[in-house]
């Protein structure tokens, strides 16, 4: 059963994001994104991470690629692009090498934690004695107790993007500077 | 392994256990269409007295049947898929709509034994199970993300077909199911504070009685944020700009005939009941009785359905209210409809919410309430000043840029 749902999931993971890669339409690629997503979701329901899969798929799915897809949809993205044209000269060779590079590296990990994974993982202790709401109560124990400051500057982050996110979108009155302050 | 029955934990194929499941399946499913169907004819039918006149009334005893003759026609009707459209997408969003619309009803408790103080488990072919599909540990959160799940339907409908007012339908469709989705997390954030719990059923379970309901020991106003986000979640009137169609037609669903109309028109309706269904298990405590006089077992005589019955009744006065709005309340322009999600329902949910883990930590730490409720609402009221402040600032820049709309 549960190869069972780690092949169909995995199928869906693989063929989602082979699905960005490939499909020529930008909106295509979104769903092909949101099927990848899902599978991913799948995955972590199957290990008992229910909170993860939930979250998953309300923020990425729900909240992020609607966003994507909105974007798509409102600005109406030029079905075809000349292949051709290469605006950052270096790019292509780069992406070769870095691509060539995580997938070696990864292959590198499942090699050497190939003995170890065999293993039963000792469960959590939060969760072992309370599994219906062990999981988030790990998470939350982990995220606003340990990681306290770390999720505290993460947001600080996201505040700092938005706002330059709204002065660069501001239209800038008539005769003025953006960041001139007149 | 997916924890979502405690019934299925060993499971073998043909054994009571999974007969049980299968039933609960077939169940949840006709209830749902049925259910649905009889919803139709009660908006219709109710709508038609508030607006004086009689309503559908030749199919069947007072017209109950109107929707399935209705339905036939839709399903004999040709299916046209327009020229312009992205065929796949197309074909694929009404089934976006409609299954998460489903889904939702398998996280609902819809019934069980809750008087004097029972945990709602019945006894179905001798196995103790609780009247619900399925009581995932994460119940609440399954929820949002079906209504999450539910934008592409639309989103993708209006924009497949390649057509203007349903692009159009749909981009206002997805902006505002976006913006609404918080102040609907927000309050439900406000219910799992005060319950402890993700679960659905514990969260029913919590609410033994009318004073433990969510919409006390919350205070209400999480009650009227969820409810005003939900029918903006649905695109209810008077959210309904979607299908604005005096504006757009008919929205996102103007290009669709046959058989997809009809699973976007089923969606629509089965996502009404699946609200009513979810505030009364969050604020009234789903099928838990209400005590008349002293006694929470009234309904004695209908036995281990008398839950259902509770949810039932309750489930059919948000029903009522969901088609008064839609007969008293005129639409929303699109600024007032953003105006109120982003300025009001967020601001006010969120204050409100951390207002309540105050009062939630102060309970634990043994703080006097009176100064924690005195320094909350200073703090809510020196950020509500902010807010305005703010607001104006903006509003007189706009003015003074001259309006964009």
């Amino acid at each position: 059963m549960e190869l069972f749902v780690f092949v169909v999931a995995g199928a869906m993971v693989l063929g989602g994001a082979l699905g960005v890669v490939v499909r020529t339409h930008p909106v295509h690629a979104a769903l092909s994104l949101i099927l990848t997503l899902f599978g991913v979701a799948v995955l972590f329901v199957a290990q008992e991470a229910h909170f993860l899969a939930a979250v998953e798929v309300i923020v990425y799915a729900g909240a992020i690629v609607v966003l994507f897809l909105f974007v798509i949809m409102l600005l109406g993205v030029d079905k075809t692009e000349d292949l051709r044209i290469e605006p950052f000269r270096v790019q292509r060779p780069v992406a070769v090498v870095v691509g060539v590079a995580l997938v070696s590296l990864v292959g590198l990990a499942v090699i050497a934690s190939r003995e170890r994974t065999v293993r039963v993982a000792e469960p959590l202790d939060v969760v072992a004695q309370d599994p219906a709401d062990g999981n988030v109560r790990a998470i939350a124990r982990d995220v606003f107790g340990e990681h306290v400051l770390a999720f505290e500057l993460t947001s600080v982050l996201l505040v700092i993007a938005v706002v330059g996110t709204v002065i660069l979108a501001r239209r800038p009155r008539k005769g003025e500077l953006i960041g001139s302050g007149k | 392994m997916f924890a979502v029955d405690s019934l299925l934990d060993d499971i073998e194929f043909v054994s009571i256990e999974f007969l049980i499941v299968v039933i609960k399946v077939v169940v949840v499913f006709v209830v749902g269409l049925v259910g649905t169907m009889l919803m139709v004819w009660f908006e219709r039918k109710v709508i038609s007295f508030m607006q004086n006149r009689i309503g559908p009334d030749k199919a069947g005893p007072k017209g109950v049947l109107q929707t399935l003759a209705d339905g036939l026609k839709l399903f004999f009707k040709e299916g046209l898929v327009p020229d312009q459209a992205d065929r796949f997408v197309y074909k694929l969003a009404p089934y976006l709509a409609f299954v998460p619309a489903f889904l939702v009803w398998s996280v609902i408790p819809l019934g069980g034994d809750f008087s004097g103080g029972k945990d709602g488990t019945v006894e179905i072919l001798g196995r103790a199970t609780k009247l619900q599909l399925a009581d995932p540990p994460i119940g609440v959160l399954l929820l949002l993300a079906l209504s999450s799940v539910a934008v592409y339907g639309i989103m993708l409908a209006g924009w497949s077909s390649g057509s203007k007012y349903p692009l159009l339908g749909s981009v206002r469709a997805s902006a505002q199911m976006v913006s609404y989705e918080a102040a609907l997390g927000l309050s439900l954030a406000c219910v799992i504070l005060m319950s402890g719990t993700l679960s659905t059923s514990g969260i029913v379970a919590s609410q033994y009685s009318i004073s433990r309901w969510s919409v006390v020991t919350t205070g209400v106003l999480p009650f009227v944020i969820f409810l005003i986000a939900a029918t903006a979640e649905m695109n209810r009137p008077p959210f309904d700009l979607v299908e604005a169609e005096q504006e757009l037609v008919g929205g996102f669903n103007t290009e669709y005939s046959s058989f997809r109309f009809a699973l976007f028109f089923l969606a629509e309706f089965m996502n009404t009941i699946t609200m009513s269904g979810v505030i009364v298990t969050l604020f009234f405590g789903g099928p838990q009785p209400v005590k008349i006089a002293g006694r929470d077992d009234v309904l004695f005589f209908l036995g281990p359905v008398s839950g259902t019955v509770w949810l039932l009744l309750k489930v059919l006065v948000f029903l009522y209210l969901f088609v008064w709005f839609r007969a008293t309340l005129p639409r929303l322009r699109y600024d007032q409809l953003m105006h109120l999600g982003w300025r009001v329902l967020i601001p006010i949910s969120l204050a409100w919410f951390m207002l309540l883990a105050f009062f939630r930590v102060g309970q634990d730490e043994d703080w006097n309430r009176v100064v924690i409720g005195g320094a909350g609402l200073a703090v809510i009221l020196g950020c509500a000043g902010l807010l305005q402040l703010a607001g104006k600032v903006s509003a007189r820049n706009r003015e003074r840029e001259g309006a964009m709309y």
